[in-house]
């Protein structure tokens, strides 16, 4: 485990009595990739200016190696952005905008401004090009070079001045899906090579997944949880996150001892402990997670309302006493059949009741929910920017 | 024609045929012919007298355009990173002048200017000019106790004498033609500029800050060198008609500054009736015009978005 890079303490951001972010507390380690992840207006992208020097929080403190930073302008901090929408300048080539940061006289040891010799600033220039694969391209105006490619260039730029922490906010959000995926990759590779420390933004929890080593899930100007990619799947800390990470059912139910959960009114096995006898929780169920069985072997039976082919899989939504779950499954059940289901005990993950309790869960508006899925890459906080 | 809606465009075509390129026909037929119409370039030999008036003509409107470039920038700057309710303030009492007849505007400034216009009224109220005089007075002695002293026979010496003024000489100067240029073009200049500054995307300068840049850093190089198609617009629009004035230099030049346009305006409606030579001068100092302008737009051309007239 590497050592703590950056410390966020009890961070609040208000715009005039508006709390964007409520007391943030989030440790980041050296050379670490973390992702901040959630919906639009939920404090992410603010978390990251804070952390990039672009906004000074109301209260609270940033600490950077040990050192706090609060009042520390971008220009001094030994990090790096790269832009939603890539902020290159249109008065440069590939290659001026990528040396944009090396041509600025920085203070030496003593305190002196010194400039970089010319043969130092191309030699890195080029390093740059060959990590970003843009050979060749430093010649060309930003304007005549694709999304992804102003993406790499963007990187560049940011990369080229060895920060220690490069911040990424929601850099793949204008590209389509397979360049999307192509990114990634690069990311990560580009990360390992690197070997700083990245703090990402996005409202993709599939992108979140794929890259992070760490992910902070936010909601309402707060963290709702911060863990690794499975713990954050598997054991989602509230319905919230349950939610919003993946696909799941979640259903009221009732902890009747250590290991037995009670939903529907029948008892299941699981492997979550430590509530009070009877309390009661938000139990989730990942559509992955569900047997489907004949009828009379189902521990639930149901009835089959809609089928939707995926490719891999069906998406199927079974109707359980008017609750309606989403179950995917390689075998075909027609609509309207009934079915019975099982779940093994390590399918069943057990919440504490929260705010959000009862607000997710049901698939019963299934169909609008996936089309709001689908278009993942929309972003409503985008279009409120440009307005500004 | 492809798009139906292109019909739309055949009046403002007609007209422009009608009142632009006709008249500049015209102009040309003119410029080359003696009064009897026969081809003749003499009109251009014959201009070699006004070299005086072209240079002045060029001068003053480039000092002028550069006034308005110092002035206007800054402004431009400060208004883009106000408010909303600020800028349209500013933009409000920037327009306000221009609402007003131009004539009437210069010839307020010549009652401002004039010999015992207010300008001069108030000097003289607030005692500026009796200042000045008793410091001319001051200075002139003191002159002469020092030259009295190293003349060779102090008997013959004549001391220098001062003679007291009443007012300032402000109309029929130099200066006065450019304060009636900068004060009528300045808007020219700052509109231009301000909406290029306005538009500029603010996650760029964050981005060179974030590159390290600091506050003068970000102005230098990145502000400046995207607002320089602003710049180049609002030159182009100070200087032309600059150049061209003629009522600006009659009413506060005192015909003392004649300049290219009151020499045509002559010409044509003047003592000195002679329309071909007019509109050789026109033809000569148009030439000078678009090359200059042409020279100036390849200077921006690094620029992708140049937004020239």
């Amino acid at each position: 485990m590497s050592k703590e890079l950056i410390r966020l303490t009890d961070c609040v951001m208000a715009f005039d009595d508006e709390v964007v972010l409520d007391k943030i507390n989030l440790s980041i380690r050296d050379k670490e990739f973390l992702t901040l992840l959630g919906p639009s207006g939920c404090g992410k992208t603010t978390t990251l200016r804070i952390i990039g020097g672009f906004q000074t929080p109301t209260s609270g403190d940033v600490l950077f190696d040990g050192v706090r930073i609060n009042a520390v302008p971008p220009h001094k901090r030994t990090i790096n952005t790269v832009f939603q929408k890539y902020a290159l300048f249109p008065h440069l080539n590939v290659y001026e905008n990528i040396a944009f940061g090396l041509r600025i006289p920085k203070a030496d040891a003593s305190g002196k401004k010194v400039k970089l010799a010319e043969e130092e600033i191309d030699r890195r220039v080029m390093e740059m090009l060959e990590v970003v694969n843009l050979k060749g391209f430093e010649k060309r105006r930003t304007t005549q070079l694709s999304g992804g490619q102003q993406q790499r260039v963007a990187i560049a730029r940011a990369l080229v001045n060895r920060p220690r922490v490069l911040l990424l906010d929601e850099p793949l959000g204008a590209l389509d899906l397979k360049l999307r995926k192509d990114m990634q990759n690069e990311l990560k590779r580009i990360q390992r090579a690197m070997e700083i420390t990245f703090v990402y933004v996005t409202h993709d929890q599939e992108e979140a997944l794929a890259m992070s080593d760490t992910v902070v899930v936010m909601d309402a100007g707060r963290i709702q949880q911060i863990g690794s990619p499975e713990d954050i799947y598997n054991e989602p800390e509230n319905a919230f996150v349950a939610d919003f990470i993946g696909e799941s059912n979640i259903i009221d139910g009732i902890m009747r001892a250590d290991g037995v959960v009670e939903i529907f009114n029948r008892r299941f096995q699981c492997l979550d402990s430590g509530f009070n006898k009877d309390e009661a929780v938000d139990v989730v169920i990942r559509p992955e997670d569900v047997d489907i069985v004949p009828e009379d072997q189902g521990q639930l039976k149901g009835t089959v309302t809609s089928v939707t082919f995926k490719g891999m899989q069906y998406d199927i939504i079974v109707d359980f006493y008017g609750f309606k779950w989403l179950i995917q499954t390689t075998d075909l059940s027609p609509v309207g059949s009934r079915i019975g289901i099982k779940i093994d005990p390590d399918g069943i993950h057990v919440m504490k009741k929260s705010e959000y309790s009862g607000m997710f869960g049901d698939y019963s508006s299934y169909s609008e929910e996936y089309e709001e899925i689908s278009d993942a890459s929309y972003d409503p906080e985008e279009e409120d920017r440009d307005e500004e | 024609m492809r798009n139906k809606l292109s019909w739309f465009a055949v009046p403002y075509v007609g007209w422009m045929a009608l009142m632009v390129v006709i008249p500049i026909l015209i102009m040309v037929v003119y410029a080359f012919t003696t009064a009897e119409f026969q081809g003749t370039l003499e009109n251009y030999a014959e201009m070699g007298v006004y070299a005086s008036v072209f240079l002045r003509s060029f001068r003053l409107a480039l000092i002028a355009t550069l006034v308005c470039l110092l002035i206007g920038y800054p402004v431009s700057y400060w208004m883009a990173h106000e408010g909303p309710g600020f800028q349209r303030v500013a933009m409000a009492l920037i327009m306000l002048p221009m609402w007003m007849n131009f004539l009437l505007r210069t010839y307020s400034w010549m009652s401002i200017l004039e010999n015992n216009g207010l300008l001069n009224q108030l000097f003289q109220n607030i005692g500026v000019i009796d200042l000045y005089n008793s410091a001319g007075t001051l200075f002139t002695d003191l002159r002469n106790s020092v030259a009295i002293r190293f003349a060779e026979d102090p008997a013959e010496f004549i001391p220098i004498k001062y003679f007291p003024i009443d007012h300032f000489e402000l109309i029929g100067t130099p200066g006065a033609v450019v304060l009636g240029m900068v004060y009528n073009y300045l808007p020219f200049m700052i509109l231009p500029i301000y909406s290029v500054i306005v538009k500029l995307d603010s996650s760029l300068l964050e981005a060179a800050r974030d590159l390290g840049a600091d506050s003068a850093g970000v102005f230098r190089k990145v502000i400046l060198p995207l607002s320089l198609p602003g710049v180049l617009s609002g030159v182009t629009m100070v200087f032309v008609p600059s150049v061209s004035t003629f009522a600006i230099s009659r009413l506060l030049g005192g015909g003392a500054q004649l300049m290219l346009g009151d020499l045509i305006e002559q010409q044509f409606l003047g003592g000195a009736y002679d329309p071909h030579l007019g509109a050789a001068i026109s033809m000569v100092m148009m030439v000078i015009v678009v090359v200059c302008m042409v020279v100036m737009n390849r200077f921006g051309e690094g620029e992708e978005q140049a937004v020239m007239l």
